[in-house]
């Protein structure tokens, strides 16, 4: 007989609204095991893990731990029963020292005895191998400490069963192997423990099991021992899906933007994009394919003069004019030649738009310096968010109702429809249908492929990979910030951009 | 005794006098903001708390065979209800309604002073035009605990052993404060709610219940300052101008001390002789007002030097003066 389940997942199903997160799905996890959940952006791992911590609530199906079916309601309730999660956005007071937030919100009573605090912190780091101070400040510590910091605080209340969300995204390979080590230490202490992840390399190197999720459904389970990275691609990107996104040729294609030998750091010194060049071409549509966090955000930002640039060039030729270099160039200066940007970040607000401000107001960011009158323009920034609202089918009341409140595809529509209207030459374009709905999201593909035939180069960071290869005529691989190949959109297949994705720096390749 | 420490020996007694409703105007709004709750109603609590004090001690001075002690206590309750019914105004607007610190905290301070005018005008039309607790009670409000012998030493004894109960109290209070939010479990979380609620939602605090209790609790910390005041500064009488800015004083002196409260005590010493030094220190051609923005200045020297120097545990609660809504991203 089976050994019984330290935490086992029947028939789950969650939706949000008309959107299925979770289709069904089934897991079973023993103790002594590090299970990988495995899928792209968007296959419902975090949503899927979010109910074994109590965050969000399954629509059906049960949730057993230890052979008996629990119902968890709040992350409170998820730790008496031993589970404990570890986001990937770190919940910690800066000005408080390791152990203070270790045992925050504990109700151990009595004295606070930071003392004995520390000591049993330091316990649980010599049997697990952590290497932390519980005396340090918050505010001192990196990004691998902070991580380890929250992993003690699970593991302080007693948690036997980990989930780690994405944990190796903001790692170094160095702390990644040593966060790895750990996990065998608390596998073999007999933990439980799901690591949420995309990276493949990552997932040989470390679980037991993998668990394959691919748009919120549940591919299977397989023996880490007993597969490989091709078959793990294959089970994530299923087989193509025919989109029927109309992609004509445009007849005579001229560089216009050339990146060469580009590097750039983040704020935390970490290498974010590696000697990456290509050429973008005026009249096509060039597709940015990777895993999120692989230098996307970054490439963008350093053409558009966002982000500071360590090394290269990026040059830019203009319909008829010769080429310029726009590296130490102000953003202002990069967009009056002509190169716009419109990027949708996760809290799609977070960049480009002011959410209090109405459709016209947010036109307008781009137009005041347009005029000689000491007063701004509202007349023709007040049309264009009239035509915007009739082209794009934005749902508002009215062009000052504030974009804040409008739902979030509205809000994409006004930034895409904007960065199009200022009828740019180069055009990039990040997660420009991140959660529109299937309609939008063609209203949307058009309004790239229209921009395309007028010659402009177009940039499409995307994350589906089935539209990626529909709807452009070239796509850049991303991985870890270098570039993993350029291929033809034409005559690709799903599985070899897949393949690309997940490896680094071409180890993984076969 | 040369006449030199004579004066400097009155003038730090005089600092202490002044000192001590400050130092509960600011304990008490330490108490809050370490809650990430920005009062700036403290001048209105203040006013309030001092008129309701006057008034719940005078009224029990004319129901007959008054105590002492007792009506210092009497005191101190109504002061600390007044205050503490102000503040809970200001809770739900900006913690349950999550309206704007600042502007709540402004139109508090208004209202606050308001309320206090009406109360002490409206006692002193009732009963005749003038309001004074007796000379009799007065000596519990404004004498020392002490006994003589320890009062009379030379310049230890006013200094240390000449002041009212009051001062006291403060000290104590500031203490138990330094202790509570130092060194205590309690004070840890409270702190971890001011610094980041939605770190303290995560770890399962209860973010409204510490900031409610926090807040309601300093205000009324605060308005027991007003009620001081007016017993010992003011003689017990009904003044409807001598507390106007003890109150942005206090809020002054909270950034100025760090949030600390143990600093609060000498803190609130340096203030008081600032705010007295126009009439013990008297310089020609320089006008009473100028002496009067000193604390003031002092504050922004304060914040400046602060800023510069960038240390992470001088800086106000990370949270301060921001409403929390676990659904905010």
């Amino acid at each position: 007989m089976e050994p019984v389940c330290a935490i086992e997942l029947r028939n789950i199903t969650k939706r949000f609204g008309d959107v299925v997160a979770n289709d069904r799905i089934n897991l079973c996890l023993q103790r002594g095991e590090i299970l990988s959940l495995l899928g792209e952006n968007g296959s419902g791992k975090t949503t899927l893990m979010n109910m074994l911590s109590g965050i969000y609530y399954p629509d059906e199906g049960e949730i057993l731990v230890g052979g008996k079916p629990v119902s968890i309601t709040s992350p409170r309730e998820a730790f008496h029963y031993g589970i404990g999660m570890i986001h990937q956005h770190y919940k910690l007071v800066d000005v408080f020292t390791a152990a203070e937030n270790i045992v925050l919100g504990l109700d151990e009573g009595g004295k606070l005895d930071m003392k004995a605090i520390n000591a049993r912190v330091r316990e649980i780091c010599e049997k697990y191998g952590f290497d932390i101070d519980p005396s340090q400040k918050v505010y001192d510590m990196s990004v691998s400490q902070k991580q380890t910091v929250e992993i003690i605080k699970v593991l302080y209340r007693g948690a036997d069963i980990l989930i780690l969300d994405e944990p190796t995204a903001v790692l170094t390979p160095q702390e990644t192997d040593k966060l790895f080590a750990v996990m065998r230490n608390m596998r073999d202490d007999g933990k439980a423990i799901v690591i949420i992840t995309h990276k493949l390399h990552e997932v040989m190197a470390i679980s037991d099991k993998v668990a394959v999720l691919r748009k919120g459904q549940y591919i299977g389970t397989v023996n880490t021992s007993e597969t490989s990275p091709q078959a793990l691609t294959d089970m994530m990107v299923g087989h193509s899906v025919t989109l029927n996104i109309d992609r004509p040729h445009y007849e005579d294609p001229q560089p216009r933007l050339s990146v060469s030998g580009l590097s750039c750091f983040d704020d935390e010194g970490v290498k974010r994009l590696d000697d990456v060049s290509f050429t973008a071409m005026g009249g096509e549509i060039l597709g940015i394919a990777g895993i999120s966090g692989s230098g996307q955000r970054e490439l963008l930002e350093c053409i558009a003069g966002l982000h500071p640039i360590a090394q290269g060039t990026i040059m830019y030729t203009p319909e008829g004019k010769s080429p310029s270099d726009l590296v130490g160039k102000t953003p202002m200066q990069i967009r009056k030649a002509g190169v716009a940007m419109a990027f949708v970040p996760e809290d799609r607000l977070g960049m480009g738009l002011v959410g209090s401000m109405g459709m016209t107001g947010n036109m307008m960011l781009r137009s005041w310096r347009k005029g000689k009158s000491a007063f701004v323009n509202r007349k023709d920034p007040n049309e264009l968010a009239l035509q915007i609202w009739k082209d794009l089918e934005v749902v508002t009341p009215s062009t000052n109702f504030p974009v804040r409140r409008m739902s979030g595809g509205n809000v994409q529509k006004v930034l895409v429809g904007r960065e199009i209207a200022s009828a740019p030459s180069v055009l990039m374009t990040a997660y420009a249908v991140r959660g529109l709905d299937i309609n939008t999201s063609y209203t949307i593909y058009h309004l790239l492929t229209e921009q395309k035939m007028k010659g402009v180069a177009v940039v499409y960071v995307g994350e589906d990979l089935d539209v990626l290869l529909e709807l452009c005529d070239r796509i850049l691989v991303l991985c870890g910030g270098k570039v993993s190949g350029i291929v033809d959109a034409r005559t690709t297949t799903k599985e070899e951009v897949g393949l690309l994705m997940t490896r680094v720096g071409g180890k993984e390749a076969e | 005794m040369s006449e030199f420490v004579t004066l400097a020996v009155a003038l730090v007694v005089a600092a202490i006098t002044y000192g001590t409703p400050l130092l509960f105007g600011t304990l008490g709004e330490i108490l809050t903001e370490k809650s990430g709750c920005l009062n700036l109603g403290v001048e209105g609590i203040m006013f309030t708390g001092g008129a309701v004090g006057l008034a719940g001690v005078y009224y029990y001075e004319k129901m007959g065979s008054p105590n002492g002690f007792v009506a210092v206590i009497v005191g101190l309750l109504c002061a600390f209800l007044a205050g503490a019914l102000c503040s809970l105004i200001f809770s739900f607007l900006t913690i349950t309604l999550r309206a704007n610190q600042n502007v709540t905290g402004l139109a508090l301070s208004i209202f606050g002073t308001g309320v206090g005018q009406f109360v002490g005008e409206r006692m002193r039309v009732t009963e005749g035009g003038y309001i004074a607790i007796s000379n009799e009670m007065k000596i519990f409000f404004q004498n020392s605990p002490f006994p003589r012998f320890l009062q009379d030493l030379p310049v230890i004894g006013p200094i240390l052993f000449k002041n009212s109960i009051f001062f006291y109290l403060g000290l104590l209070l500031a203490v138990v404060l330094f202790l509570f939010i130092n060194r205590s479990r309690r004070g840890l979380y409270l702190r971890s709610v001011g610094e980041s609620p939605a770190t303290a939602d995560a770890a399962g605090l209860n973010v409204t219940l510490y900031q409610y209790l926090a807040t309601i609790i300093g205000g009324g910390i605060s308005a027991i300052g007003g009620m001081v005041y007016i017993m010992t500064i003011a003689g017990c009488v009904w003044n409807h101008e001598g507390l106007a800015g003890v109150g942005w004083l206090a809020v002054a002196l909270v950034i100025f001390c760090m949030w600390r409260p143990l600093n609060a005590i000498w803190g609130s010493i340096l203030f008081g002789a600032l705010m007295i030094l126009y009439l013990r220190l008297v310089l020609p051609f320089i006008p009473t007002q100028l002496y009067k923005i000193l604390p003031y200045v002092v504050t922004v020297i304060v914040l400046i030097f602060s800023s510069l120097r960038n240390k992470k545990e001088n800086q106000p609660p990370a949270s301060l003066g921001l409403s929390y809504f676990r659904e905010d991203r």
